[in-house]
């Protein structure tokens, strides 16, 4: 019997020539992540185990992103914890306010994600990175500093969940209606302790932001990791990242034997799928667009790990045109990184939105957690392109979130209500990318 | 006597503590805001060792490992779940709030009852409602991990020996 991509790379990192779905193995870990939020309870809990310093350097990333810039005292406080530390420890990847942005795009960003790693994050999203064909999982602050003491974790290797996505996508479709339209088949823990594996003719036409937002909400269907298998796509993009961040690095393209062993399989054709929304307060409550009816919608929030990257801020752009916002319509767009920022300014993209009347800010996770710009009030209603609409996440218990893609997000900005994106312009006529003119 | 606080599937870590008071991982603090958005006299009239029971999925979402703290915090001795997503799992392990899976507990259970928990055993005695329970046994290498006190002096533990 052959061995899935997630078997293969938990082997290798733990010593086996072989490991299995059940298996509990002891895994070495590439990259150790954690943020202003994670990072202060796992450097104490990191201060009892008895080592003073954390296991390499060079393989740690502390990354400013959730209550950044600070929003109050106590916020400043965990930063500044977080920051000593990151100075004590001469740790190699410390991303202060203003020079990083949100973690999940930031370190494929930087050049520091391969496929083939093994990624541990203390951070929920860190299934993300799977979009480069690594095994990355989500962790608490304790597991996470008894990674930065031994530089290893335990796991039990995952059965996988085998999802294929037949067809080349329909018009708007992007991966974020991909996922919403698994999560509703299988619900929010359809996937649970398992990979998801995603594959399929339909993974060819989509860009590596369009991917790295179908692996960012594995976890929300409960999945421990999400992996697209390596590709042209992947390899490209990867080495250009090495490359412009000069930290060159070979990698293995691990790939799932034909013969591996799957717990289930799930397919979705593309070529036919409506733009996803989810309503609240499950993203398993995704409907396709047209079945959604009216809704009044407050906020609209474009960012988040999830869509706020540069493909995604130029479909927004696209959907705006030169439009102005509806009148009872506040919109924050937050780029997710720093780097995704100066694209977007140098593209014209951050004075379109604020021309139309939205307030663009610096990155931060913010809104999308209900920690600062741009909480929601006792029932508001917002439309977000962020990854989870649960109750009082992003605000008030009584208000509720809906998820969608970019450019419904806009769309919805610019008629004043939940609409499909054709109801404001045409569909973008390019695929790869989504809007790469 | 201990009491039961019963609620139903995905209970998500924003609900048990919302991201608003993450500016602190004190359990002291946290807990004055434990399971706020989903039932807001929680806090304030849960007593010392009383136990959550919920449906499937308990903890899903954020890996906030402020949820389990926010609980314990609050004096909650255990939860019974018909099953646990997997961060809430490890991080419910790693800090000691102990977690129990019983369907059959969950089903029989009302809010309100009177209960009691054996940790050690797994058992979960129904004492309004006359019935007694056993939950699914932990595996053993988390059991190794319950057993040191947590993964604290788990990983001490094994960083004395590898030394």
């Amino acid at each position: 019997m052959g061995q899935t991509i997630t078997e293969k790379i938990l082997a290798r990192h733990s010593g086996k020539d072989d490991a299995r779905a059940g298996d509990i193995v002891m895994c070495k870990v590439d990259l150790a992540m954690a943020n202003d939020v994670t990072a202060p309870p796992a450097i104490k809990a990191f201060s009892k185990m008895g080592t003073e310093r954390v296991w390499d350097r060079s393989k740690v990333a502390l990354v400013a992103s959730h209550f950044v810039p600070a929003k109050d005292i106590a916020s400043a406080r965990l930063m500044t914890h977080m920051r000593k530390f990151a100075l004590e420890q001469d740790i190699e990847h410390f991303f202060e306010v203003g020079r990083g942005g949100i973690e999940h795009v930031l370190l494929p960003e930087e050049g520091l994600v391969a496929p083939g790693d093994v990624i541990i994050g203390a951070d929920s999203h860190s299934c993300t990175y799977g979009a480069l064909g690594c095994f990355s999982t989500g962790v608490g602050s304790t597991d996470l500093a008894a990674v930065l003491a031994m530089g290893e974790i335990w796991l039990r290797v995952p059965h996988s969940m085998k999802i294929v996505y037949d067809g080349v996508p329909a018009p708007w479709i992007v991966g974020k209606d991909m996922i919403l339209a698994v999560i509703a088949q299988i619900g929010d823990d359809g996937a649970s302790y398992m990979a998801m594996e995603h594959v399929g003719e339909a993974l060819a036409h989509l860009s590596m932001d369009s991917r790295l937002t179908l692996s960012n909400m594995a976890i929300e269907a409960g999945a421990k990791s999400g992996i697209v298998t390596p590709d042209a796509v992947t390899t490209a993009y990867v080495r250009e990242r090495q490359a412009v961040m000069g930290r060159p690095r070979d990698f293995e393209v691990p790939v799932s034997d034909a013969d591996a062993e799957y717990e289930s399989e799930v397919r979705l054709d593309t070529s036919s799928m409506e733009p996803m929304v989810a309503r609240p307060s499950l993203p398993s409550r995704s409907v396709p667009v047209s079945e959604i009816g009216r809704v009044r919608v407050d906020q609209v929030f474009i960012g988040s790990c999830t869509n706020a990257k540069i493909e995604d801020l130029r479909i927004a752009a696209y959907v705006l045109g030169d439009e102005k916002l509806a009148k009872n319509i506040r919109l924050m767009v937050t780029p997710a990184t720093q780097r995704v920022w100066q694209q977007a300014n140098a593209e014209g993209l951050l004075d379109r939105f604020a021309a139309a009347g939205a307030s663009v800010s610096t990155p931060t996770c913010g809104a999308c957690l209900g920690a600062h710009m741009g909480v929601l009030g006792p029932g508001e209603v917002c439309v977000s392109t962020s990854n989870r609409n649960y109750v009082g996440r992003m605000g008030d218990r009584t208000a509720e979130v809906y998820l969608t893609n970019p450019a419904v997000a806009m769309a919805t900005a610019v008629a004043g209500e939940l609409v499909h994106p054709e109801e404001i312009r045409a569909a973008p006529p390019l695929r790869q990318g989504a809007l790469v003119a | 006597m201990p009491r039961a606080w019963k609620y139903g599937d995905n209970v998500d870590t924003d609900v048990i503590i919302p991201a608003r008071y993450l500016t602190t991982s004190d359990e002291t603090e946290l807990a004055e805001h434990a399971l706020e958005d989903l039932d807001p006299t929680f806090a304030a009239e849960v007593m010392k060792g009383d136990v959550v029971i919920a449906g499937d999925n308990f903890g899903c979402g954020s890996s906030r490992e402020h949820a389990p703290l926010a609980l314990r915090g609050a004096g909650v001795s255990a939860v019974v779940a018909r099953s646990f997503a997997r961060i809430f799992f490890r991080n419910a392990i790693n800090t000691g709030l102990t977690i129990l899976v019983c369907p059959e507990a969950v089903d029989a259970i009302e809010s309100g009852a009177e209960i009691r928990v054996d940790p050690a055993t797994g058992t979960i005695e129904d004492l309004t409602g006359g019935r007694s329970f056993r939950s699914e046994p932990l595996p053993d290498s988390v059991r190794d991990i319950v057993d040191a006190g947590g993964l604290v002096p788990w990983v001490r533990n094994r960083m004395a020996v590898t030394r």
